[in-house]
C-alpha cells in the first residue's frame, strides 16, 4: 500500500541526499519525493510518497528518524488531508484541434500557460486521479512533453504538522 | 545450458578479454571465487583489498587496458574505497566487483554489508548493485564500456550474493542501452577552424598537456602538433611521458613544483594549447594570473571541464588524438623565432638543479636510475617530496611510463600499483621509488610481489620524515615539525622477512652500483636510501601565488 | 580572545576531556597539527589513516570514552572509511576530523579533494562540513554530543583548511540543540509491567544479551536479573563480557558458531528477553524460525532496531540499564530448577569440545591464555576462525574486555585496536589474537606499537591461509580452495624484529604451556607466532539458512 509521509528536516546542506541515500540502501521504494522550505526558512518539508506494507513503512519512518537533520515524520495516510500535484503538459495543438483542447483545460479547470505555432502548455494542479486523468485526455492529442512536480500534501481542519507538536494534534 | 551468476560473471569477464584480476576473497564472494577456480583468468592474491585496487590501477595506467578488482562485502568493498577514488581522480578505468549480502539480508546491517553503491557515488563514474541475475551480464558489459570510454574512469559493480549462487539459461543479455551515456568523440569542425586560426595567428604558443594526451594515446600527435608548430609542451604530473622529455620542445612539468622555464613560457605566452588537463590548481598556481595574456584553446573529452576553473577562449570538445590530428591537418609549418630563442634562454638560465654537498640527495638517486635504465623502466611512485623530485629528475619519454598518484595524491600507491604495471610489463623493468611514510602505508603488499616473483625494484628515499608537510612546516609554520618525524623499522630486515633482497644506501658514490646490483636480481629488491633529512623540493610556488613568483 | 579555528578544535577537545587523539598528517591539515605542536593533548602518529581509526575504535570499546582521530583530506579521509563504517556497525563513539581543500576550491576536484561527508553518510551517525568558523565549536559539541548518546555512533567532521585558518572569538557552548535528535531513554512503564508479567508467566526464559550491554553499562543489572529470574544467558559476539563467563547460568555465545547448548536453549525458550541485541542472520541464522516458540522482549534504545528482523511481543524502547532498573523491582526471585536442570543437561551433552593431537590446537593457545589470564585480560581479535575460538574459549569476566569487530568483521582491525585499547587502559593486560592473513592488512601498526612501547602481547594463530573462506569453501564448494592458500608466508618472526619487536615461534602444545607465562610476564610488545593445525574448522556450525539448533560438530 502507498503511504503519504509529511517529514519535516532541517534545511541543511545534503539533507535530501541523506534522505534519498536511506531510501536506496534500504531497499524502500519512493513513488515521489517534493521538497521545499516551510514558512520557516532553517526546516524543509518533504512528502514523500512511498510504497509498502505496514512493516516497511514502520521500518521507514523509524530508520528516518535516526537521521539527525529529520525533525518530525507524520503518516498522513490514514487522516483527512488536501494532496495536490502541479503538471506541465506541452501539446500538439495544430489550429483545429485548439477548441477541443482548451474546452478539456475547462473540464479539469487548466490554464494555458504558453501557446507555440504547433504546440501549447496546459498547467494543472490537483490530486493524483485527477492529474492522471487529465493527462489521458491529451493524450489522443499526442503530448510531447510532460513534468510533473511530484505530490504534496496537508491535513485538512486545525491539525497541523509543525515542528512544535509532538504528532500532529488538534489545535486548541 | 543453465549457468550460475558467478559464472556468468566469469564468462563476461572472458568476453571483455580480462586476463587479470586483483582480488581478495570474503564471504559474499564464495561463488564468484568458486568460478574462477576452473577459469581462464589470472587471480592475483593480494594482502589487503587496497593493494588490489591500486594494483589494478597500476595495471590499467601501464597497459592501457581496464584493470579489475575484487573484493568482498563490507569491509572488503571499503577497503576498495581509497584506490577507486585515486583511479575516479586520475581518470583510469578501472572495475571494481565487489560482493554483497543476500536480496533477504540486504539493508538490514548484515554481517559485513555496506551500502558501497552509495558510499562510493562520489568517486566512481557509474556504480551498479546487481540484484537480479538476468541484469548481471548486461551490466558487466556495460561496466567495462562506461569505465574504457569517454573521460575514463573507475565503475563498481556489486553482486549479492544469492545473485551469484542463482541459475539462469538465458543466454543474450541484450545490448547495452544506455540514453544518459553518449560521450562526444568527434570535435566540432567549426571549433578546430578556429583553434587552427588562432594557433597559426600565435607568436609565443605553448601547449599545455595533461593526462588525456596519455589515456587517448594522442602522444604521436602531440609530438607532430608540437614539431609543426614548434609550441614547447609543458606538461602536468600526469601527462609526464605524453611528451617526450628529452625533446628540446620539452618544458617538463609545470606548476607548483615545475621547472621556472615551464613556468616563464606559460606566464608569457599568447595562445595557450590545453591538452587533456583540467586546469587543477596544483598546475595552474594563482588561477586568475594563469596564462593570464593568452588566448587559452581547451580540447578535452570532458564537457564538464571546460571552463571550470580557467576561463577558456576556444573549447575543442572530442578525443584528444582526433582533435590533434584535426588541428595538424589545418596548420602549416612554422620557422623558429624569437620565442624559441627565449625558450631554449630559460632552459639553458634555469635549469632543474640541485645542490651536490658530498651527503646523499633523493635527486641523485633519482637521476641514477634514469641512467641505469636508460630511461626506459616504467616508474611508479608514492606521494610526496619523492614524488615531485621523480617529475623533475627522471626524463620520461614514453607514454604509460611514469604512473602516480597525481590528483587524489595516495600515499601508499607506489608499491602496489608497481605490482600490477610489472604483471601488465612482466619483461620490463619496474621501479617504486617511494617514501619512507609512503612506503609503510601498503608495505604488506611486498609478499605478493614476492609470492609472484614479481622483480620489482624499490627505492625508499628515506629521511625519517613525512617530508613534505615538514617542508612546508619549515617554510609556513617556522619550523614546528608537529607529527611528521617518523620512526622506521629498519627497511632492509623488512624486505628480508618478506623474502625480498634488502640493500641499504648511505653515501653518494654507492648508488650507481647499488642500482645496478639491484637490478640484476631477479627478484624484488627493496633499496632504502638513507637521504639527506631536510632537503626540500625546488623550485616552489607558494600556495596561493602565481606562477612566475617561485621559490628556490 | 581571538583564535584560529584550528586552535578552537584543540581547545574544544580539552573541554571535551579528551586524552588522546589517533591522527595521520597531511597538507591541508597542517593548521590543525600546527595547533596541536603545543597542546597538552597525546597525539599518535599512526602509519596508515586505517590504523588512526581503528587505535580509536580500539580505545573508545576498551575505555567507554569516545575515541577521536584525525586525517587529512583525499586520500586520507578515504583510509578512514573501513574504520569508520567498522565503529558504526558496531555502535562505537568516534569523532573523527578530517581535512578538506579550501571552501573556494571544494567541489572542483582539487588535489587531495574528495566529498567524504557524502562517502560516509552511509556509515555515520551524522556528518558535518564546516562553512564557517564560527559554527566550527557549536558543530564539535554537537559531535561528542550525537556520538556518545542514544546508539552510539561515529560522527565525522570535515574542516576546510581556510576554515581551520580563519580567527574566531572562541566560546564553547554548554548546551546543544538538535531538533531531530532526542534519543528515548525511559522505557515506557506499561510496556515494562508487561514485560515483567511475561518473566513471571514464563517457564523457560533466555536472556540473549548483546552489545548495548556493555554500551550503557548494564552489566549489574543483567546479572542480578538473570540471578533473580533463573534465566539462563547467551551473549551475542557483540555481547561478550558483558556476563562472567564462568557463571552458571551463562551459556556462551549463540548462533552460527554458538555453543549447541546456547542454540538449543534459545529454541526451546518460552521468553526470549533481548537486551541490546539486534538479531543479526549470525546470530539468528533464520528469522522465521528464531526462537520459535518463546514471546520476545526486545529493549533497546534504538526503535528502528524493534522489529526489523525479527517480531517482537513486546517491544521498549530506552536505554538498558535504566529499563532493567525499572524492571528488576518488579520481578520476584523465581525457582525454575527444571529449566535449569535441562540447561545443565544440554551442557553436558553438548560441551564445546576440540579433538587434541594433530599438530597445535587453536583452542588450546586460547584455553591457555585464559588460564594464564584467568579471564582478566583485554582481549583484541581480528576476524576470522581466531575470532570465533576466541569468542568460545576465553572466558570473559568484565565488560569492555572484549574488543572486537562484529558487524562489519573487518579483518586488520586487531593490531591497531590493540594499539588504541593498551593507550586507553595502561594498566591492563591487554593481548591480541589474530590469524595471519589479519595481522598482514594492517601490519604497517607494529611501527606505532614500537613507536609507544605499548606492552600488547600479540598471538598470532597462523595457519599460512585465508582459514574461514578455507572453511567456507570445505563446506559449500566441495573443497575446491580458491585464493585462500598464502603461498608465500613472510617470516614474521624477522619481520617483528625489523619493527624492533621480540618474536617466538611455537609448534607443540608443550611449546605453548611454556611460553605463555614467559610472554605474559614480559615488558613491551611481543609476538607469538603460533603454527596451528592447518585443517582445523570452527565447530559447531549452523549451515547456511538452517535452524540455530540444526548444527554439525567434529
Amino acid at each position: 500500500m502507498r503511504h503519504t509521509l509529511a517529514v519535516l528536516v532541517e534545511n541543511n546542506p545534503g539533507v535530501l541526499a541523506r534522505v534519498a541515500g536511506l531510501f536506496s540502501r534500504r531497499g524502500y521504494n519512493i513513488d515521489s519525493l517534493a521538497v521545499g522550505r516551510t514558512d520557516n526558512p532553517a526546516i524543509s518539508r518533504m512528502t514523500i510518497v512511498v510504497e509498502g506494507d505496514d512493516r516497511v513503512l514502520e521500518q521507514v519512518t523509524k530508520q528516518l528518524h535516526k537521521l539527525i537533520d529529520v525533525i518530525k515524520i507524520s503518516d498522513i495516510t490514514a487522516d483527512e488531508y488536501v494532496d495536490r500535484e502541479l503538471v506541465l503538459i506541452k501539446v500538439s495543438a495544430e489550429p483545429e484541434k485548439r477548441g477541443e483542447i482548451m474546452q478539456i483545460a475547462d473540464v479539469f479547470r487548466a490554464r494555458i500557460v504558453d501557446l507555440g505555432r504547433r504546440t501549447m502548455i496546459l498547467e494543472c494542479t490537483g490530486n493524483e486521479g485527477k492529474v492522471k486523468a487529465f493527462e489521458e485526455s491529451l493524450r489522443p492529442y499526442g503530448i510531447k512533453e510532460l513534468v510533473r512536480t511530484g505530490k504534496i500534501a496537508m491535513l485538512r481542519g486545525s491539525r497541523y504538522t509543525s515542528i512544535t507538536t509532538n504528532g500532529s494534534r488538534e489545535d486548541e | 545450458m543453465e549457468k550460475t551468476g558467478a559464472q556468468i560473471f566469469v564468462d563476461s569477464l572472458m568476453e571483455q578479454g580480462v586476463e587479470t584480476i586483483f582480488g581478495y576473497p570474503g564471504g559474499n564472494v564464495i561463488q564468484i571465487y568458486d568460478a574462477l577456480y576452473d577459469a581462464d583468468i589470472n587471480h592475483i592474491l593480494t594482502r589487503h583489498e587496497q593493494g588490489a585496487a591500486h594494483a589494478a590501477d597500476g595495471y590499467a595506467r601501464a597497459s592501457g587496458r581496464p584493470g579489475v578488482c575484487l573484493a568482498t562485502s563490507g569491509p572488503g568493498a571499503t577497503n576498495l574505497v581509497t584506490g577507486i577514488a585515486t583511479a575516479y581522480m586520475d581518470s583510469v578505468p578501472l572495475v571494481a566487483f565487489t560482493g554483497q549480502v543476500s536480496s533477504a539480508l540486504l539493508g538490514r546491517d548484515s554481517f559485513q554489508e555496506a551500502d558501497i553503491t552509495g558510499i562510493t557515488m562520489p568517486i566512481t563514474k557509474h556504480n551498479y548493485i546487481v540484484k537480479d541475475i538476468s541484469e548481471l551480464a548486461r551490466v558487466v558489459k556495460e561496466a567495462f564500456y562506461i569505465a574504457t570510454t569517454g573521460r575514463p574512469g573507475p565503475v563498481l559493480v556489486d553482486i549479492l550474493s544469492d545473485v551469484a549462487a542463482a541459475r539462469t539459461s538465458q543466454e543474450d543479455c541484450g545490448p547495452v542501452n544506455l540514453p544518459g551515456y553518449r560521450p562526444v568523440t568527434e570535435p566540432d569542425p567549426e571549433q578546430l577552424n578556429r583553434a587552427a586560426r588562432a594557433i597559426a595567428r600565435a607568436e609565443r604558443p605553448v601547449i599545455y598537456a595533461g593526462g588525456g594526451v596519455v589515456s587517448a594515446g594522442a602522444h604521436n600527435e602531440l609530438r607532430l602538433l608540437a614539431e609543426l608548430i614548434l609550441a614547447p609542451v609543458a606538461t602536468t604530473l600526469m601527462g609526464l611521458g605524453g611528451f617526450p622529455g628529452d625533446h628540446p620542445l620539452a618544458l617538463g612539468m609545470l606548476g607548483m613544483h615545475g621547472s621556472k622555464y615551464a613556468n616563464f613560457a606559460v606566464n608569457e605566452c599568447d595562445v595557450l594549447i590545453a591538452v587533456g588537463v583540467r586546469f587543477a590548481d596544483r598546475g595552474t598556481g594563482k588561477r586568475d594570473l594563469f596564462a593570464r595574456d593568452a588566448v587559452i584553446i581547451h580540447i578535452d573529452i570532458d564537457p564538464a571541464e571546460i571552463g571550470k576553473n580557467v576561463e577558456v577562449d576556444i573549447p575543442v570538445i572530442g578525443d584528444v588524438k582526433k582533435v590533434l590530428a584535426g588541428l595538424i591537418e589545418r596548420l602549416e609549418k612554422k620557422l623558429p623565432g624569437a620565442w624559441q630563442e627565449k625558450i631554449q634562454k630559460w632552459k639553458k638560465e634555469y635549469p632543474i638543479t640541485y645542490e651536490e654537498n658530498g651527503r646523499l640527495k633523493p635527486q641523485q638517486v633519482i637521476r641514477e636510475i634514469f641512467k641505469v635504465t636508460n630511461g626506459q623502466a616504467r616508474i611508479t611512485t608514492d606521494v610526496g617530496q619523492h614524488q615531485m623530485f621523480t617529475a623533475q629528475h627522471y626524463t620520461f619519454t614514453r607514454p604509460r611510463t611514469f604512473i602516480s598518484s597525481g590528483g587524489l595524491g595516495t600515499m601508499g600507491f607506489g608499491l602496489p600499483a608497481a605490482i600490477g604495471v610489472q604483471v601488465a610489463c612482466p619483461d620490463e623493468i619496474v621501479f617504486d621509488i617511494a617514501g619512507d611514510g609512503s612506503f609503510q602505508m601498503n608495505v604488506q603488499e611486498l609478499a605478493t610481489a614476492v609470492n609472484y616473483q614479481l622483480p620489482i625494484k624499490v627505492a625508499i628515499m628515506d629521511n625519517g620524515y613525512l617530508g613534505m608537510v615538514r617542508q612546508w612546516q619549515e617554510l609556513f609554520y617556522n619550523r614546528r615539525y608537529s607529527y611528521t618525524e617518523l620512526i622506521n623499522p629498519d627497511f632492509v630486515k623488512l624486505a628480508e622477512a618478506y623474502g625480498a633482497v634488502g640493500m641499504r644506501v648511505t653515501r653518494p658514490d654507492e648508488v650507481a652500483s647499488a642500482l645496478r646490483e639491484a637490478l640484476d636480481i631477479p627478484q624484488p629488491v627493496v633499496i632504502d636510501f638513507v637521504i639527506e633529512r631536510e632537503e626540500n623540493v625546488f623550485p616552489m610556488v607558494p600556495p596561493g601565488a602565481p606562477l612566475n613568483k617561485m621559490l628556490g | 580572545m581571538e583564535i584560529t579555528a584550528a586552535e578552537a578544535l584543540v581547545r574544544c577537545l580539552e573541554e571535551e576531556k579528551v586524552e588522546v587523539i589517533f591522527g595521520y598528517p597531511g597538507g591541508f591539515m597542517i593548521p590543525v597539527y600546527d595547533a596541536l605542536y603545543h597542546a597538552r593533548i597525546k597525539h599518535v602518529l599512526v602509519r596508515h589513516e586505517q590504523g588512526a581509526v581503528h587505535a580509536a575504535d580500539g580505545y573508545a570499546r576498551a575505555t567507554g570514552k569516545v575515541g577521536v582521530c584525525m586525517s587529512t583530506s583525499g586520500p586520507g579521509a578515504t583510509n578512514l572509511v573501513t574504520g569508520i563504517a567498522n565503529a558504526y556497525m558496531d555502535s562505537v563513539p568516534l569523532v573523527i576530523f578530517t581535512g578538506q581543500v579550501p571552501t573556494s576550491q571544494v567541489g572542483t576536484d582539487a588535489f587531495q579533494e574528495v566529498d567524504i561527508t557524502g562517502i560516509t553518510i552511509p556509515i555515520t551517525k551524522h556528518n558535518y562540513l564546516v562553512k564557517s568558523a564560527q559554527d566550527l565549536p557549536r558543530i564539535i559539541k554537537n559531535a561528542f554530543h550525537i556520538a556518545t548518546t542514544g546508539r552510539p555512533g561515529p560522527v565525522l567532521i570535515d574542516l576546510p583548511m581556510d576554515v581551520a585558518q580563519t580567527r574566531i572569538n572562541f566560546e564553547y557552548p554548554r548546551q546543544v540543540n538538535l531538533k531531530g535528535y532526542k534519543p528515548t531513554y525511559r522505557g515506557h512503564p506499561l510496556k515494562i509491567a508487561e514485560a515483567a508479567q511475561l518473566i513471571k508467566q514464563s517457564r523457560r526464559p533466555v536472556i540473549y544479551a548483546g552489545g548495548g550491554i556493555i554500551s550503557s553499562g548494564a552489566h549489574e543489572e543483567l546479572l542480578k536479573l538473570a540471578e533473580t529470574i533463573s534465566a539462563p544467558v547467551t551473549n551475542t559476539l557483540m555481547g561478550l563480557s558483558s556476563f562472567p563467563g564462568d557463571h552458571p547460568l551463562f551459556l556462551g555465545m549463540l548462533g552460527l558458531h554458538g555453543t549447541r547448548y546456547a542454540n538449543i536453549a534459545v529454541t526451546e525458550c518460552d521468553l526470549l528477553i533481548a537486551l541490546g541485541a539486534r538479531f543479526d542472520i549470525r546470530a539468528a541464522s533464520k528469522f522465521d524460525a528464531f526462537a520459535p516458540h518463546a514471546a520476545v522482549i526486545h529493549v533497546d534504545i534504538d526503535p528502528a532496531e524493534i522489529g526489523k528482523n525479527v517480531r517482537v511481543d513486546v517491544p521498549i524502547v530506552g536505554d538498558v540499564r535504566l529499563v532493567l532498573q525499572e524492571l528488576l523491582p518488579l520481578v520476584e526471585k523465581t525457582d525454575r530448577s527444571e529449566w535449569l536442570a535441562r540447561i545443565q543437561e544440554l551442557k553436558e551433552q553438548y560441551p564445546l569440545r576440540y579433538q587434541r593431537g594433530n599438530g597445535l590446537k587453536p583452542q588450546l593457545v586460547i584455553e591457555t591464555l585464559y588460564r594464564h589470564t584467568r579471564g582478566e585480560a583485554v582481549i583484541v581479535t581480528d576476524v576470522g576462525q581466531h575470532q570465533m575460538w576466541v569468542a568460545q574459549y576465553y572466558r570473559f569476566k568484565r565488560p569492555r574486555s572484549l574488543v572486537s569487530s562484529g558487524g562489519l568483521g573487518t579483518m586488520g582491525f586487531g593490531l591497531p585496536a590493540a594499539v588504541g585499547a593498551q593507550l586507553g587502559v595502561p594498566d591492563q593486560q591487554v593481548i591480541l589474537i589474530t590469524g595471519d592473513g589479519s595481522f598482514q592488512m594492517t601490519i604497517q601498526e607494529l611501527a606505532t606499537l614500537k613507536e609507544q612501547e605499548l606492552p600488547v602481547k600479540i598471538f598470532m594463530l597462523n595457519n599460512f591461509q585465508l582459514g574461514m573462506v578455507r572453511q567456507i569453501q570445505h563446506y559449500y564448494c566441495e573443497g575446491r580452495y580458491m585464493a585462500v592458500d598464502f603461498k608465500f608466508h613472510p617470516e614474521f618472526i624477522t619481520l617483528a624484529k625489523a619493527y624492533g619487536i621480540k618474536g617466538y615461534t611455537v609448534r607443540t602444545e608443550e611449546e605453548v604451556q611454556e611460553i605463555v607465562p614467559q610472554v605474559l610476564s614480559e615488558p613491551g610488545p611481543v609476538l607469538v607466532n603460533c603454527l596451528i593445525n592447518p585443517g582445523e574448522n570452527v565447530l559447531p556450525m549452523v549451515p547456511t539458512g538452517r535452524r540455530i539448533d540444526e548444527t554439525f560438530e567434529c
